[in-house]
């Protein structure tokens, strides 16, 4: 058994005939590399799932300030935008480092990854001085319904990027131990559809709290 | 150093809790010294610990729920005698414990009963009857497995160390807030429920994934058995559901950890939030359940009439039509919590539609067995029995759904009576049907009829008893979870329920013998062809017990009832078709990582519980060195050589063959 074997495009349980079926039912089970990625969308639904509740929460709780301030009164418009300004640029580097992937270019792969790590994290500290700066002003999350929703909400997201970053640093050092071997390629195309979703979720977050938040 | 926990934690002051926590103890010490005495731990750790055959994981949730059923009936059995004596005095259980047992009975019974008993079927039966070698991702489903033992096993520490929840099965704030429950019970139940709920989220990941894109080939949907379309629909309202139920959760814990304000009553908290949000979790949990029950009944009735299900089709549809129409009948749990008529009606009325594709799938049951060759084994005994059950079960459901009869009936006895009704009739009793009807397929021997035929009839004539004079209870006004209660006319109607319960005793005691005699009595309840049943499904295809890989060769489906269609053909022309050209296999190797994932959960979910800071920090780098060890493997199979796929074949194909020839001379 070695790597050689693990390049193959099968899933297990397969006999020596590789398989090209899309797992409709025609052709037998699905290539692996498509079983992987449908696992992971599947994932990914259940995620999203989970955030709808949390907006809904959100939604339910926003006007319950119980006479601390309202959102119009904490969202800092300027730190927002550069927040999602990084997050949307390392989705940009997140598909740059799946073409340098594709290409088997190490340095590139590895470079691409990189930037999307520190942009990432660039978001990260970006969000925690918003945070910090709430609790020192005395409006952290046990002041009120609203800025209950509001953190758990937010910061369930950050926690997300926080793990992807994790996976990110995991992934880099994959790449760099084990090089381009095709399931490594498929575990980098799931944390790369991970990463974008953040951003779905983020930009959810972006028009629906602090847009919306700053009009009210 | 240790947080909240002290040696006041354990019950030394409480003979029941104390003394139940002592016996599990010597039980499970016993059962490990035997283990270990007996040389089986090597054994024990290769081929089933460490498994990620999806037939070992189903048959281990299998044991898992079976153990935990007659743990949770051990509450049922507490809860009944309580209510014996307690007619004008106070029983023999104070209230603070009798309130934690109504709690753990109900997580019991639907998180680490009903939940992994089903589970545990779809694990085993589904790759079978798709005519696939194993699920998506194995490893993942042996981590599902051993998330949901740890959640249970958090929920047994609760008896010796601390205490349970008071709050029910769903612990509704504000009573479930810090202020109102400021013990560790609550935050056993949040724990142990996250936990396992994670485990829950992957299995149906899994399976949705395998049931979409992993089939025999020719396999299309509609030649899918309605097993694989019940396990389909379950897991896209678990994939559906479960993500709610954990951000709700974890919204309760942040409340009780950290001071936030979801469902507290200051500050803006919300309490009718997490009403919405739980149910809205809650409902399709229903059917979670109820669906993958359906589908073993459809299969057991089709397999018994000796016939092809009738209606196939409209099955199907009804499957699905439910699978959507459960997100829509939430509010029928809170109907008296102010919602308004116009709400009510609305939610009232769908509660009411969703009876229609469940009637269209009794009438397709019937019909099925109508004209039908119906054979009365055991599993046929347990669907019989459920289309009985289930008919009124739903009847008294769709009486609920009425908002001005939900108004006299909600929180009684009636409520009580009827989701038993629905859940034992229906979930348990598929469950049993599905265990008595895959057990030979699982082990290759099949179990006694004798005692599996008397366990059902205790069961069934104990759930009777039980359960209908709580419909008269609930009627007459008695409402659910009391400790005492002082009126003369409840009394002879508690002391049935009471009998019932004992009758259901003597049922599980029945099961109990009959697996300890079908092991003991299993030399000549060998079955060598691997379909025992006439069976028309995949899973009869291949050999009993099914080797490592399943199939052989992956059969080729050409029929809306795959394996009737091929031995039609074999019948007709009285041989079997040609050996075909075998291959080697490649399987996944077996895998450490669930288990030890699962002890890292417990670890950091014990530590949760009680505050212990720095043991949280240690249990979370576990887990995610356990990743970073699992990912950087390079090994993930190994290969089973031509000869020994064609060795092991061939052995079946001559038992199957002479039965053929068995059956063309009878």
């Amino acid at each position: 058994m070695n790597a050689a074997v693990l390049d193959e495009d099968r899933g297990h349980g397969h006999g020596r005939t590789p398989s090209s079926a899309p797992g409709h039912g025609t052709g037998g089970p699905a290539a692996k590399r498509i079983i992987v990625g449908y696992g992971f969308w599947i994932f990914l639904i259940s995620d999203i799932i989970m955030f709808s509740a949390l907006f809904t929460a959100y939604a339910v709780l926003a006007p319950a300030t119980a006479d601390g301030p309202s959102a119009r009164q904490i969202f800092d418009p300027d730190s927002v935008a550069i927040e999602t300004a990084c997050l949307l640029l390392s989705s940009f580097t997140c598909g740059m480092a799946s073409i340098a992937a594709s290409q088997r270019s190490q340095k590139w792969t590895q470079l691409a990854l990189l930037v999307t790590g520190l942009l990432g994290f660039v978001f990260l500290l970006l969000e925690l001085r918003e945070f910090h700066g709430l609790v020192a002003r005395g409006d952290g999350p046990g002041r009120s319904a609203f800025l209950t929703a509001f953190f758990t909400l937010v910061g369930c997201h950050g926690l997300h990027v926080t793990a992807g970053l994790l996976w990110l640093g995991t992934m880099m050092a994959q790449f760099y131990a084990k090089g381009f071997r095709r399931d490594i390629q498929y575990r980098y195309f799931c944390f790369s559809l991970f990463w974008h979703t953040l951003d779905i979720i983020w930009v959810a977050i972006f028009g629906l709290v602090y847009l919306v938040g700053l009009k009210l | 150093m240790f947080g909240k926990l002290s040696w006041d934690a354990i019950p030394l002051d409480q003979p029941i809790p104390l003394g139940a926590s002592v016996i599990v103890a010597l039980v499970l010490c016993a059962v490990l010294a035997w283990v270990v005495a007996k040389g089986y731990f090597p054994y024990l750790w290769r081929e089933w610990l460490t498994s990620v055959d999806h037939k070992r994981i189903g048959i281990m949730y299998c044991v898992l729920a079976l153990v935990m059923l007659v743990r949770g009936f051990i509450d049922a059995l507490m809860m009944r005698s309580q209510q014996a004596l307690a007619f004008n005095a106070p029983g023999y259980l104070p209230p603070e414990h009798y309130d934690q047992i109504f709690s753990a009975h109900g997580t019991i019974m639907i998180f680490f009963v009903a939940m992994p008993f089903l589970i545990g079927l779809m694990n085993f039966a589904v790759p079978l009857q798709l005519g696939v070698r194993d699920v998506a991702f194995p490893t993942l489903n042996s981590v599902g497995f051993w998330l949901t033992a740890a959640g249970a096993l958090l929920v047994n520490v609760s008896l010796f160390v601390g205490e349970f929840a008071r709050t029910g099965w769903l612990p509704f704030p504000p009573l479930s807030e810090l202020k109102y429950s400021p013990g560790v019970g609550v935050d056993y139940y949040l724990w142990s429920l996250q936990i396992s709920g994670i485990g829950t989220l992957m299995t149906g990941i899994n399976f949705v994934t395998t049931i979409l894109k992993m089939r025999a080939p020719g396999m299309n949907y509609m030649r899918m058995p309605v097993f694989c379309w019940t396990a389909l629909a379950s897991s896209l309202l678990i994939v559906a559901a479960f993500p709610v139920l954990t951000a709700t959760l974890a919204m309760l814990l942040l409340d009780r950890y950290v001071g936030f304000h979801f469902f507290t009553n200051t500050a803006g908290g919300n309490p009718m939030l997490f009403m919405n949000l739980i149910w809205a979790w809650g409902h399709p949990e229903v059917y979670i359940l109820a669906l993958p029950a359906f589908g073993i009944y459809s299969e057991v009735v089709a397999c018994f009439s000796s016939k092809p299900l009738f209606g196939y089709r409209s099955m199907v549809i009804a499957t699905l039509a439910i699978c959507l129409i459960s997100f829509t009948v939430w509010l029928h749990h809170f109907f008296t919590m102010g919602p308004g008529g116009d709400v009510n009606g609305f939610f009232g009325i769908m509660s009411m539609i969703i009876a229609v594709p469940t009637g269209v799938k009794i009438f397709n049951w019937l019909f099925t067995m109508y004209g039908g060759r119906v054979r009365m084994h055991t599993p046929m005994l347990w669907a019989v029995g459920f289309m009985v059950t289930f008919v009124i079960g739903g009847m008294t459901g769709v009486l609920l759904a009425m908002p001005p009869a939900d108004f006299v009936l909600h929180n009684s006895l009636f409520l009580v009576a009827h989701f038993h009704n629905v859940i034992i009739g229906a979930v348990l009793f598929g469950a049993f049907a599905g265990y008595n009807y895959w057990f030979p397929k699982a082990f290759g021997f099949s179990l006694d009829e004798r005692l599996g035929k008397a366990a059902f009839w205790f069961w069934f004539v104990g759930f009777y008893v039980a359960f209908m004079p709580l419909y008269v209870l609930g009627l007459e006004g008695m409402t659910r979870r009391m400790q005492h209660f002082s009126r003369p006319e409840w009394y002879p109607w508690v002391l049935i329920a009471g009998v019932g319960a004992l009758l259901i005793l003597c049922g599980i005691a029945l099961q109990a013998a009959q697996l300890i005699v079908s092991i003991r009595t299993r030399a000549r309840r060998r079955d060598p062809t691997g379909d025992p049943w006439d069976g028309r499904t995949l899973e009869w295809a291949t050999s009993s017990p099914p080797p490592i890989y399943n199939f052989a060769v992956l059969p080729n489906v050409e029929h809306e009832e795959p394996y009737w269609g091929m031995k039609a053909k074999a019948r007709e022309a009285l041989r079997m078709s040609a050996e075909p050209r075998y291959e080697a296999i490649e399987m996944p190797r077996n895998s450490p990582t669930g288990f030890i994932t699962a002890f890292f959960a417990v670890i950091t979910g014990f530590s949760l519980i009680w505050h212990i800071w720095w043991l949280v920090v240690l249990g979370l780098a576990g887990a995610y060195a356990t990743f970073v060890v699992f990912a950087w493997r390079d090994v993930v199979e190994f290969e089973i050589p031509a000869e020994e796929v064609a060795r092991l074949d061939r052995a079946n194909r001559v038992a199957r063959a002479a039965a053929l020839q068995e059956g063309a001379t009878t």
